[in-house]
């Protein structure tokens, strides 16, 4: 297994964000956490990054225990996210030799060469990330989380407020990715057709618990819908 | 593709080697961040530089009206560019580190295997490095102008100033460590806390000019010590060692309690989830 969590509780005070949530992802899977605002997801993703402790139960990644010996997987795991930035006033080519040092990537202007070329980024190299678009940060951002080739990548809300064709771009990336190393995926996202393209699991999740746990084909069967979203939807507004 | 590139697989091994270039590469955004933006180098060096004209100009006036000046024209020259080293050391954490809450970076620096305290010292060297982009300027502008060298003092010179660089680091990672605890609301910090200890620091007076009662207070930090030690060289008393073990003491207790409170904060930080929420 690539992640093993067990009874996961986060409280912010009186707060419940996530609730005794147990789940295991298979390594080389694509997993969603799907779920309304406040479902609990990006805490979810934090505490599997070791960004936020958990109030209680456990969390095991890539076999370390991420509250006692996180430091010996994060070289193997990567995250990207609209929440957080890189550091605006660096270029494309720096934020990445960054990272790359950060991570201890060997031969490293060779990786931000191939990623460059990759992910179409050979134009921006030497520009201020503060100069891109918002798709542009989204290709950077991606480049920073593939730049150690992680194992693990959780990507919160991957294609947020991008248009339709940059969108299916970093879609197409994701699933080469994946296709290429075997890595596994997590992703916490509100876009129902990203989901059903990537993910073979789909964690629902409402009020801080999983709600229910299947295939896009499976909870689409077991709904009675056409699609993800009309699940979604059925999910949310019937607690 | 694959075989055309490098393979990108990281290094596992653990060490004071992986520690240093994680703690390099922090710096190393730093250095970016300088090396694209002149005018910031520039504003590094025009406070001191300022403070020098300034402070200079007042030296030469007091040097004909004030035996006690007129004893070592340098007294005050070499207490304000002695001053500027502790302020820019402690301004030289606290900046870096806003930089990274403006830049809402926290969150991924600290998804990669970065610990705290690599961090913590990638900002001590950034610091290093600011000080003296910003000091060494107005100290060498002080020649030609008023035809004084602080670097005459000779070796005391190199323990005021790791000992004034030093207690600045201190006070730059307790305000960046309330900074992180209380929000980029509390910014100001960086520019008013230093500001408090100048009065008891000695910087331009003897210690005992002060009240009786705030004299133990004074001599309670690092840089009254040093202002002192400075004050003996000057007047040709020679090197005080007392002075000097006693502000190394109060810098090694006030460094710890820097870094312990900066850890101490991190650590509420991952229970509160601020790393993925802190910037402006």
């Amino acid at each position: 297994m690539a992640i093993e969590v067990s009874e996961l509780t986060k409280n912010f005070g009186p707060a419940t964000a996530v609730d005794a949530v147990s789940f295991d992802i298979a390594t080389g899977s694509a997993t969603a956490l799907l779920g309304p605002n406040g479902a609990g997801k990006t805490t979810t993703l934090a505490m599997l990054l070791g960004l936020m402790t958990p109030t209680f139960g456990h969390i095991r990644v890539l076999g370390a225990d991420m509250l006692r010996d996180r430091y010996a997987v994060l070289n193997r795991m990567n995250y990207a996210s609209p929440y957080i930035d890189l550091p605006q006033r660096l270029t494309v080519r720096e934020n990445l030799l960054v990272y790359g040092r950060l991570y201890g990537v060997r031969r490293l202007k060779a990786r931000i060469y191939q990623l460059a070329e990759e992910l179409e980024l050979e134009a921006l190299i030497n520009r201020p990330y503060r100069e891109l678009s918002a798709g542009q940060r989204t290709r950077v951002a991606l480049a920073k989380a593939l730049i150690n080739e992680p194992e693990l990548l959780l990507l919160d809300e991957p294609t947020a407020s991008l248009d339709p064709d940059t969108g299916d771009r970093i879609r197409g990336w994701l699933e080469a990715y994946r296709a290429r190393t075997g890595a596994t995926m997590v992703l916490a996202s509100h876009n129902m057709p990203e989901v059903e393209r990537l993910c073979d699991r789909v964690l629902m999740m409402r009020g801080g618990r999983i709600v229910d746990d299947g295939t896009p084909d499976g909870l689409r069967a077991r709904y009675g819908r056409r699609n993800l979203e009309e699940v979604f939807l059925d999910i949310a507004r019937h607690a | 593709m694959r075989d055309r590139h490098a393979s990108p697989r990281t290094v596992t091994r653990q060490g004071l080697g992986e520690s240093l270039n994680r703690s390099y590469a922090v710096l190393l955004r730093h250095v970016y961040l300088l090396r694209g933006s002149w005018p910031r180098v520039l504003e590094l060096a025009y406070w001191p530089v300022m403070q020098m004209i300034l402070w200079g100009f007042i030296t030469q006036f007091f040097t004909g009206h004030s035996e006690w000046v007129a004893q070592a024209a340098g007294l005050l020259l070499a207490a304000v560019l002695l001053w500027d080293v502790l302020f820019r050391a402690q301004l030289g954490v606290t900046l870096p580190f806003y930089e990274e809450l403006y830049s809402r970076n926290l969150g991924h620096l600290f998804v990669s295997p970065l610990r705290p305290w690599e961090l913590i010292a990638s900002l001590l060297g950034i610091s290093t490095l600011r000080t003296l982009i910003g000091v060494v300027p107005a100290a060498l502008l002080a020649i030609p102008l008023y035809q004084y060298s602080i670097f005459t003092m000779g070796l005391p010179l190199i323990v005021f100033f790791v000992q004034l660089l030093v207690t600045g680091w201190a006070l730059g990672l307790m305000i960046s460590g309330l900074v992180l605890r209380f929000g980029l609301g509390a910014q100001s910090l960086a520019w008013v806390a230093i500001f408090a200890l100048a009065p008891i620091s000695g910087i331009y007076y003897p210690i005992e000019v002060l009240p009786g009662w705030l004299q133990p207070l004074a001599l309670a930090l690092p840089s009254a010590h040093v202002f002192e030690g400075m004050r003996a060289v000057l007047l040709d008393e020679g090197f005080h060692t007392g002075h000097f073990a006693a502000a190394m003491a109060l810098n090694v207790v006030y460094l710890v309690l820097g870094a312990a409170l900066f850890m101490r904060v991190f650590a509420l930080a991952r229970e509160r989830g601020l790393l993925l929420h802190s910037g402006e």
